[in-house]
């Protein structure tokens, strides 16, 4: 069976896109009329509905699975077990800990134990009801503390280390001596909750059996090619026979990167006597099954001398990964890396553990272990600045790291760093500079405060797992540009930008190009779109690619040229200009479409293989960190501040103005650059005020989204944004990815904002009304004026 | 039962069951993608689509309730290749991002206008409160809201 019809995505017609300045997104004009099609919108012909049955109980024994009743309904097609699985039936990246479907015990209430196949959604829904699960229930652990315990149940039996995933220390200096011999010190606890990515197209996809038996698959993925590999050792399979194609993604933000749905449908394609299969989970199961924002406990205490000047900081940092690990050790390993925030500090002692319990799992978010590190510091900096009696910038800018200078945790600053000059942009920004002012015109019952964080964030892999992309452009028969992303567009407009570096670099116009979307089959392996590098690694390869194409395309033209004039013609005479090459001494030119004639197709094509430096620093400290991503070598820099006013009768905390200022090099695409500035903050937003993730018991209490809250256009402020363009030289055209150091800080410039507006800190969870009334109530602010 | 309804702009009669959701009809029956189910249970916005010019969210409608009636998705809302002042505005105000959001938006955003010709920003916020954008988009999508208004209104594209 053939479904096979890939379309390129030409973006609409324009000129050529210069590098800094706003090149309009390629995809716009198909998404807001509805013809874009996301993975959730293939229906193949005779395509029937895979579904998943969900164990529904933590932890427990798997006795058997019976599924004679459901087979035999009408309209099922097939239901498997992991019986019915060839491979390893494990997927994971460093850990591979998690089945496809469970083989014999179940670790959190989401896992999958039973996969169906059912010509329609109500003959699937019969189905799925009808699997009987035979289970033994085993004890469970909800909370790290109790994990840890000596004789705790174990989650992954047979586990060297039992319920500890990681452990590490990172140490510089003699940190609590020093903290004892500091003039002001502070001590502060934050626990954190879960997050949920929320992303609106829950995690879908469709595959089917090519007419040689290979798989195809569309899929919601941030991860093709790492997803082919994945499946190919889960399911035994070779990597010739399984082709992932990743449409846009209706949202990711982290949580679809790896394999959500995809080994489902890769077994049930197997499974479903030739017919395509599509797979579309609920909102209530997405929220069940995938993954979430790391809980975590993170205990901080930091210390300064008579001038503000950090001395000491000891901290310690406990993540709930879950019932598995999935991307959990590096989420870890870039929390510690940040976990004294941007700053100069001597004495360090960073302490983390991260552990397996019978919670729901967690993974890769926007942010990656920073935003929790991020809540400590940075609400330890303003606690220390309070009790010591500095203005709270100030002594940031006093801290701050620049180019030359050593993070806490041990990384030399080598690339240039912009966030001395965030810090000198916010102190004269007129939100803070005016904040006195606005604080006294709050209204009656309401009290006014301002908070500020700055944070950092490591782009990239780090130094063990190879950051690559292999770029593919093509000048084809017609003479226009074909460029191939390998990089998945989640939302955030890589797509785009690919076009628009190679608009600018070969100076061809938006109009004559068109754009292959990432295709196992199509275009050239590539690394995830994660991790604030997906632009910065695709971009260098592209940029490298469009070399290699025009000189090609110059050579060529120059030979053409030689021809027609009966003389040499060299090639640096020769002027690559919009669909034409030009010859300025004989003021020739030939159409881009002519040359291509003259090109065989291998010639036409270019590729480019990029790998990111990485840092190479010997580190006396943390080395168990290293394979995980510690240390980095290039970081983007941000300062947050939250005006925030709250309503001292209900406790109801509004965001009256926000302002995010970014160094994150210079910037390829003004209103792209914008969105991420805008977005991250708004997610930010949420994570601090209104996303309050129940779990009981292993059980989720805010399963849909009429219990758990996610921010609206009337609780997002209209923000100001500050760029700060820092040319990274590094970076394609200067820049440096700006995806995540846009959403870390958020939750503690709002927090500290809270704190003074209540006179007393909210330190557990979401800053939800009833806990900031809570806290005007102790501080005896409740119904004030 | 056969349910007859105008779609875009064109007659349609389709045998359906009655209770059949709109959202299903529209998208596996009628091949019409553009609205989005995100959460099923009227919270998100993602399937908005217009009956008789009001927003409807077609994860609660159900086919027996289309009888009649004129309904517009996001597909039937530009004039072939030429984009509606609307769209337009969402393309060059940077409103959207995944856009999984985006044809329910601007379906929300017609009906704003036609209720509200020069909406606030403010009242734009209000109108448009029930669409979630997880992008978090929501001051872009502001933007293209009021100055799609501007432009009906007269003021240059």
């Amino acid at each position: 069976m053939s479904q096979s019809d890939w379309r390129s995505n030409r973006p609409p017609a324009g000129g050529v896109q210069e590098i800094g300045r706003v090149a309009p997104r390629a995809d716009a004009a198909a998404k807001v009329t509805g013809a874009e099609r996301y993975a959730a919108d293939y229906y193949p012909e005779n395509y029937v509905w895979a579904g998943v049955k969900r164990a529904g109980v933590p932890h427990a024994r798997i006795m058997g699975v019976d599924t004679a009743s459901a087979r035999a309904l009408p309209g099922v097609v097939a239901v498997l077990t992991h019986k019915d699985i060839g491979g390893k039936n494990r997927l994971g990246i460093f850990e591979k800990d998690q089945p496809i479907l469970a083989d014999g015990v179940v670790r959190h209430c989401g896992d999958a134990v039973a996969l169906a196949v059912a010509e329609t959604k109500e003959a699937l829904t019969a189905a799925l009801a009808a699997i009987r699960v035979d289970c033994e229930p085993l004890a469970a652990v909800f909370a790290p503390e109790e994990a840890l315990a000596a004789g705790a149940p174990i989650v992954h039996e047979g586990r060297g280390g039992g319920n500890l995933l990681l452990e590490s220390e990172i140490c510089f200096g003699k940190a609590r001596e020093a903290l004892a011999g500091c003039r002001h010190a502070v001590e502060l606890t934050v626990e954190l909750g879960w997050q949920e990515h929320a992303f609106l197209e829950t995690q879908t996809g469709v595959a089917w059996q090519e007419a040689d038996g290979s798989l195809t698959i569309v899929a919601s993925t941030q991860t093709p090619f790492r997803d082919r590999l994945e499946l190919a050792e889960a399911l035994g399979l070779t990597l010739d026979r399984i082709r992932v194609t990743a449409p846009y993604l209706g949202g990711g933000f982290g949580g679809k990167d790896g394999v959500t749905v995809q080994g489902f449908l890769a077994l049930a394609a197997l499974h479903s006597g030739g017919r395509p299969v599509k797979i579309w989970y609920s909102r209530e199961e997405s929220i069940l099954a995938g993954t979430k924002r790391h809980p975590a406990t993170v205990t901080y205490r930091l210390g300064c001398d008579a001038d503000g000047v950090f001395q000491a900081l000891d901290c310690r940092l406990v993540f709930d990964t879950g019932a598995y690990a999935s991307l959990g050790t590096e989420v870890f390993a870039l929390a510690l890396e940040h976990a004294g925030g941007p700053y100069r500090i001597a004495n360090v002692a960073v302490h983390g553990k991260i552990v397996y319990t019978n919670n729901p799992v967690a993974g890769a978010f926007r942010g990656f272990g920073v935003p929790q590190a991020a809540a400590g510091i940075e609400q330890a900096v303003d606690e220390l600045a309070r009790v010591a009696g500095f203005d709270p910038l100030a002594m940031r800018r006093k801290n701050a790291v620049g180019c030359g200078d050593t993070t806490p945790t041990g990384v030399v600053i080598g690339r240039p760093a912009g966030l001395a000059e965030c810090l000198a942009q916010v102190e004269r920004h007129p939100l803070w500079r005016e904040r006195q002012t606005w604080r006294e015109g709050a209204p009656p019952f309401k009290r006014r405060g301002v908070g500020v964080a700055a944070v950092y964030h490591g782009m990239g892999f780090g130094p063990a797992v190879a950051d690559y992309a292999n770029a593919k452009l093509e000048l084809t028969a017609e003479g226009r540009i074909t460029v191939c992303a390998g990089v998945a567009d989640m939302g955030q407009g890589n797509a785009t930008t690919c076009l628009q570096i190679v608009s600018h670099a070969l100076g061809q116009p938006y109009g004559d190009m068109e754009l292959v979307l990432p295709d196992t089959a199509r275009t050239l392996p590539s690394a995830s779109s994660s991790a604030s590098r997906t632009t910065f690694t695709y971009g260098n390869a592209l940029i490298g690619a469009a070399g290699v194409l025009r000189e090609r395309i110059l050579a060529r033209g120059a030979l053409l040229l030689s021809f027609q004039l009966l003389a040499p013609v060299n090639a640096a005479e020769v002027d690559l200009l919009p669909g034409r090459i030009y010859h300025a001494p004989s003021g020739r030119s030939v159409p881009l479409k002519v040359i291509a004639g003259f090109m065989d197709a291998a010639e036409r094509t270019a590729t480019y293989s990029y790998t990111c430096p990485v840092n190479r620093q010997a580190i006396p400290t943390g080395g168990n960190l290293r394979l995980h991503g510690y240390p980095h070598r290039i970081f983007s820099y941000a300062v947050k501040l939250a005006r925030v006013e709250v309503d001292t009768l209900t406790g109801e905390a509004r965001v009256c103005d926000f302002l995010s200022c970014v160094e994150a090099g210079r910037v390829l695409n003004p209103q792209l650059y914008e969105q991420q500035l805008h977005g991250g903050a708004a997610q930010g937003l949420g994570y601090a005020l209104f996303e309050d993730f129940a779990v009981s018991g292993g059980e989720i209490a805010t399963g849909d989204l009429a219990t758990y809250i996610l921010p609206t256009a009337l609780d997002v402020p209209d923000m100001e944004t500050v760029s700060v363009a820092v040319s990274e030289d590094e970076g394609p055209f200067g820049m440096k990815g700006v995806g995540e150091v846009v959403i870390d800080g958020v939750l503690p410039a709002v927090a500290n904002a809270v704190a003074e507006a209540a006179g007393v800190r909210v330190t557990k969870g979401t800053l939800t009304a009833e806990k900031i009334l809570a806290a005007l109530r102790a501080g005896g602010r409740e119904a004030t004026r | 039962m056969i349910v007859r309804f105008t779609l875009n702009g064109r007659d349609v009669a389709i045998e359906t069951t009655a209770d059949r959701r709109v959202v299903d009809l529209l998208r596996e029956d009628l091949g019409l993608t553009g609205a989005k189910e995100c959460c099923g249970a009227g919270e998100c916005g993602a399937c908005t689509i217009l009956v008789d010019g009001e927003s409807r969210l077609s994860c609660l409608l159900l086919a027996a309730q289309l009888e009649g009636r004129d309904v517009l998705t996001a597909e039937g809302v530009a004039a072939g290749d030429r984009l509606h002042v609307v769209q337009q505005a969402f393309v060059d105000c940077g409103a959207v991002q995944c856009g999984f959001c985006s044809p329910g938006m601007v379906l929300a955003t017609l009906d704003l206008l036609r209720r509200n010709p020069s909406p606030t920003r403010e009242e734009a916020r209000s109108a448009l409160s029930g669409n979630l954008c997880r992008c978090g988009n929501y001051q872009k999508i502001v933007d293209a809201a009021v100055e799609a208004a501007r432009r009906l209104n007269g003021g240059a594209g």
